[in-house]
């Protein structure tokens, strides 16, 4: 008897070690909005039901700098009052150091994401957070005015900017005195970073800082793509771009004044959805190369991770939860639900995602192109790299001071950041 | 005498332990995180450093020197640039319209009182829901500012407000002076409340002009509140940040004291770098205050 | 002449008035809106829905939070009186040294920038235990409406007639008595000025309001208002964020419509006279 108890025993305290038999609370931090957060909640509510424990969700503001400014104060605090950090691509790196260290956890599962997303959230080594789902813009056109005037859809930026200024043009005449030919993101924030990245990488312009860290900006074709993006400003594009962020450039395309424009995925079922003056009359394409030597269609690579607190009292539940979250079947029911952009590979050939949203599987190439900012080699200075980008380019754009110029200004000040080491 | 001054300790101490927890010490603690290179990732890693926040020289491989620090920042001197621009911009305005605000509600006339409570709303209106509003008017392709200048013949093309570096300041300000006005008209319309009527019996009764009136009676008799109003509103628009932060939060010719302070504070990882910055605004606060103190002729501690 | 005065006064306190009001109105006609009709200009209510201000009330816990704004804001304003009150007696009443300093120190206290004070006060909370509590936030509030109140308060009770205090003094009253039977009756209009700017302070706040707090029960309205969000990224619901700003600035005008003369004499007696 004595032997069975010990056995006993011994068996109850592995299944313990193994998998909590008491519930615990855990609380996850997320600035995801509306149908973002009650997804979510039906994502956690499976979760719950399946292991006990319970998971409060935090919200904050869906403002960037505010999740993040946050993020830093209850870290540096070393608060405890939350295990689990919904965090944009390029916030982990930055806090690496009060991270836990997801390799060890995560290696049977890390292979079915896309690479590069993976290779963006590595530190010195380290994962220091694992994706949840992506996102990576596109060119939205409108199919109906390009068929209407004859042009076909764009492949290089130039035709881009051709295009566009023919079908404006000819719209206006026609009395749409609101039409513009291509709306972007302006605005100078960490958007004019991604749009920026994106000229730069597909003019054969480097990516700011490679992925061995040294710093390529200051470079002709850089340059050349900044000067592009300058002659669009006030003639395809109106002048307020240099104040829109995503809202700003969607408001005008659904209203069905701009031929083109630069967005996430999210616009996609906007743009269609009920009482849309432009539903049904739109697609989507890859952004366009540049021409120069080494010009390629490049996206920059957006989306959201999960890494858990140095700080949570129970960091190996909260590992199980990210991984919960994060897991092939969280993932599909995210894109059947909300048509998030799943980062594993294998679900852009799942036929019920594609028959129930027919949009993700087109967008498979456009995440296979993505470049990521350099946040992974800038770490904990990345967001003031990025400042120093987009000042340059907003400069630039508003006329106040030439391309060269500026990224001359830009190599030195990003040099100087650097130091001797990132 | 002597019971007395300890009672008034006594009398002061709830005020002044409650007022040393909630600013003092938080105070102290970045005035030294100042001098050091504190990081938030870690901050009680930070070695103290002096003054290399402030002022340093570097002196580069190369041969090259390279100055360093917040008073070799030219990003630093374009925010402190902005904010004292922004500050003596809209303080003026707010106090000239303030003024004749004040004056129109200093005279009699039916209906007086719904206007006095009209003109207070703008002020009662938190500020981010103002800088929302007036974000949202001021759009540049649905905003109704620019639809009303269209219509009324003002303008030929929308102007982006918020985006263009020329307008930017400019919308800052309209949203500012709107919001401050109000307070700035009340407590001008305090002081003209206090003064005595027989003076402007006998001016009328001598046929003075208004006009006269006002430059030669009204000003001076409420100059000592105004001077007061002045600071207090002055040293607010030195602080700038929740406006301009909603509005256009980092537009290089609208980056304020604060929000620079703010950006290294919690963006960028110079949590030290922000702190010096956040000190030395202080500093500037005090250092203006004592200045209009003495020269404006304002005592603290009236003899009675 | 007369006339054309008389119209041109009128057509003044006219533009004062639609300048003032106009911003507020267009907010209360966009809430009014919704769908696409929100991004069309207009100058009239074309369409009455209220569906954003039923979302508002619905979604979240709006009601609630209206709730934490009105207990923190009346807390803070009942100790910062408090506080106020007793340190205006001493201030103002009682020669000691160092007077002049502690009032210089009080004004450059009201000039701490907020950012400044941020990661100091948010450790501190932490350690007295207060975070993501409605006392965090009274207690972090009492940096910006305590000096006002003490500097006002000390003006007024330093123009109160010093002939009432040395016949209470004679009377054998202690300082606490004075306070509360000779001061306290005729401070009201200065207590109302003063409690309604620290209401109206307290209930607008943003930052801390923001930093202290962490989960939706706790927060105050300014904060919600900022956490509003679309039904998807990037998404901004104008029409709800004007709904609820609406239903906050609603009671601030009411304080300030039933207050307003308060105010005024208030002011009139004390606060601006330097």
């Amino acid at each position: 008897m004595t032997f069975r108890h010990a056995l006993l025993a011994l068996v109850v305290g592995a299944v313990l070690a193994a998998s909590p038999a008491r519930a615990v609370d855990l609380a996850i931090v997320s600035g995801d909005t509306g149908n973002g957060q009650r997804i979510l909640r039906e994502i956690l509510d499976q979760y719950e039901k399946k292991t006990g424990n319970k998971v409060t969700v935090v919200p904050v503001p869906s403002s960037g700098t505010d999740q993040f400014g946050q993020y830093r104060l209850w870290l540096a605090a070393g608060s405890s009052d939350i295990d689990v950090y919904q965090t944009d691509i390029i916030w982990a790196p930055q806090l690496a150091k009060q991270l836990v260290d997801l390799t060890e956890a995560t290696k049977d599962v890390v292979g079915a994401h896309f690479p590069s997303i993976i290779q963006s959230q590595t530190v010195d080594g380290k994962l220091v957070a694992l994706p949840i789902f992506t996102d990576a813009p596109a060119l939205y056109y409108r199919k109906d005015l390009l068929d209407k005037y004859g042009a076909k859809v764009p492949t290089t930026w130039a035709e881009l900017a051709y295009t566009a200024k023919l079908v404006m043009d000819k719209e206006r005449e026609a009395g749409n005195k609101d039409m513009w030919g291509f709306v972007f993101q302006g605005n100078a924030y960490e958007g004019l970073t991604c749009d920026a990245l994106e000229w730069v990488k597909s003019n054969g312009g480097g990516q700011i800082v490679e992925p061995d860290g040294t710093i390529s900006i200051n470079n002709p074709q850089a340059a050349a793509a900044l000067e592009m993006a300058r002659s669009w400003v006030g003639t395809i594009s109106p002048p307020g771009v240099l104040a829109y962020q995503e809202e700003e450039s969607r408001g005008v395309w659904q209203t069905g004044n701009a031929v083109f424009m630069r967005n996430w995925p999210y616009a996609y079922a906007l743009g269609n959805s009920e009482g849309s003056p432009i539903r049904g009359k739109f697609e989507v394409a890859t952004l366009p190369p540049g021409s120069g030597e080494g010009a390629r269609p490049a996206a920059t690579l957006g989306g959201w991770n999960l890494a858990v607190s140095r700080y949570s009292k129970n960091p190996d539940v909260a590992i199980e939860l990210v991984k919960w979250i994060a897991s092939p079947g969280m993932q599909k029911y995210r894109a059947l639900k909300g048509a998030y952009l799943p980062t594993i590979q294998a679900l852009y050939d799942d036929a019920e995602i594609a028959s129930a949203q027919p949009v993700i599987p087109r967008w498979k190439d456009v995440v296979l192109n993505a470049v990521p900012r350099p946040s992974a080699q800038a770490k904990s200075r990345y967001n003031e790299a990025s400042s120093e980008f987009w000042t340059a380019v907003h400069n630039t754009l508003s006329g106040d001071g030439t391309a060269a110029d500026n990224l001359a200004d830009l190599e030195f000040s990003l040099t100087r950041l650097k130091g001797t080491a990132w | 005498m002597r019971q007395r001054a300890r009672s008034a300790w006594l009398f002061l101490a709830p005020m002044l332990i409650v007022l040393a927890a909630v600013a003092g010490w938080p105070l102290l603690r970045t005035i030294y995180f100042g001098f050091t290179d504190a990081s938030l990732t870690d901050l009680e890693a930070g070695r103290w450093v002096g003054f290399a926040n402030y002022f340093s020289v570097l002196h580069m491989p190369s041969g090259r020197i390279i100055y360093d620090g917040l008073l070799a920042d030219p990003v630093w001197w374009r925010a402190v640039w902005n904010t004292v621009r922004f500050a003596v911009i809209s303080v003026t305005c707010e106090t000239i319209l303030g003024m004749i605000v004040a004056l129109v509600l200093n005279a009699e006339f039916p209906g007086r009182g719904v206007v006095r409570a009209a003109i207070l709303i703008p002020w009662a209106i938190p500020t981010i829901v103002s800088a929302k509003m007036w974000q949202w008017m001021l759009n540049d392709q649905f905003g109704i500012i620019n639809d009303a200048l269209l219509r009324l013949g003002l303008i030929s093309t929308k102007i982006a407000w918020t985006a263009s570096a020329d307008t930017a300041m400019f919308a800052v300000l309209i949203v500012d002076i709107w919001k401050t006005t109000p307070f700035m008209a009340l407590l001008i319309l305090a002081a003209l409340q206090m003064l005595p009527q027989e003076i402007y019996e006998v001016t009328r009764l001598d046929g003075v002009s208004p006009w006269k009136v006002f430059w030669k009676v009204t000003l001076p008799l409420i100059r000592p509140a105004l001077m007061v109003a002045v600071i207090f509103r002055g040293l607010d628009a030195l602080r700038i940040f929740d406006l301009i932060y909603v509005l256009t939060p980092n537009n290089v010719r609208t980056k304020s004291m604060s929000v620079f302070a703010r950006e290294n504070l919690f963006e960028f990882d110079k949590f030290a770098y922000g702190s010096a910055a956040s000190t030395l605004l202080f500093v500037i606060l005090v250092l203006l205050t004592m200045l209009v103190l003495r020269f404006g002729r304002v005592k603290l501690d009236r003899s009675y | 002449m007369w006339i054309v005065k008389r119209t041109a006064f009128y057509l003044l306190v006219a533009v004062i008035v639609l300048v003032a009001v106009f911003p507020f109105y267009y907010a209360i006609i966009t809430s009014l809106k919704s769908g696409s009709a929100l991004f069309e200009v207009d100058y009239w209510p074309k369409m009455i829905s209220f569906s954003n201000y039923r979302s508002v009330f619905t979604e979240g816990s709006f009601l609630r939070n209206l709730l934490n704004s009105l207990f923190v804001s009346s807390a803070v304003v009942v100790i910062s009186l408090f506080l106020g009150v007793t340190a205006a007696y001493a201030l103002a009443r009682i020669r000691f040294r160092g007077r002049s300093a502690l009032l210089f120190i009080i004004l450059s206290v009201s000039m701490f920038p907020q950012v400044a004070v941020l990661a100091g006060l948010f450790e501190l909370i932490r350690t007295l235990g207060l975070y993501n509590s409605l006392f965090a936030l009274i207690f972090s509030y009492m940096i910006f409406t305590l000096p006002f109140t003490v500097w006002v308060l000390t003006a007024f009770v330093r123009d109160l007639p010093i002939e009432l205090e040395e016949a209470a003094i004679l009377d054998g009253a202690t300082p606490w008595i004075i306070i509360t039977r000779v001061f306290l009756p005729l401070m009201w209009p200065a207590l109302a000025a003063t409690g309604l700017l620290a209401f109206i302070g307290a209930w607008n706040e943003f930052l801390f309001a923001l930093t202290f707090t962490s989960n939706n029960e706790q927060r105050t309205v300014p904060v919600v208002i900022a956490l509003l969000s679309g039904s998807s990224q990037f998404e901004i619901p104008w029409g709800n964020i004007m709904a609820a700003s609406v239903i906050v600035t609603v009671p601030l005008v009411i304080l300030v419509l039933i207050f307003q003369r308060k105010i005024i004499a208030g002011l009139t007696a004390g606060g601006v006279k330097g």
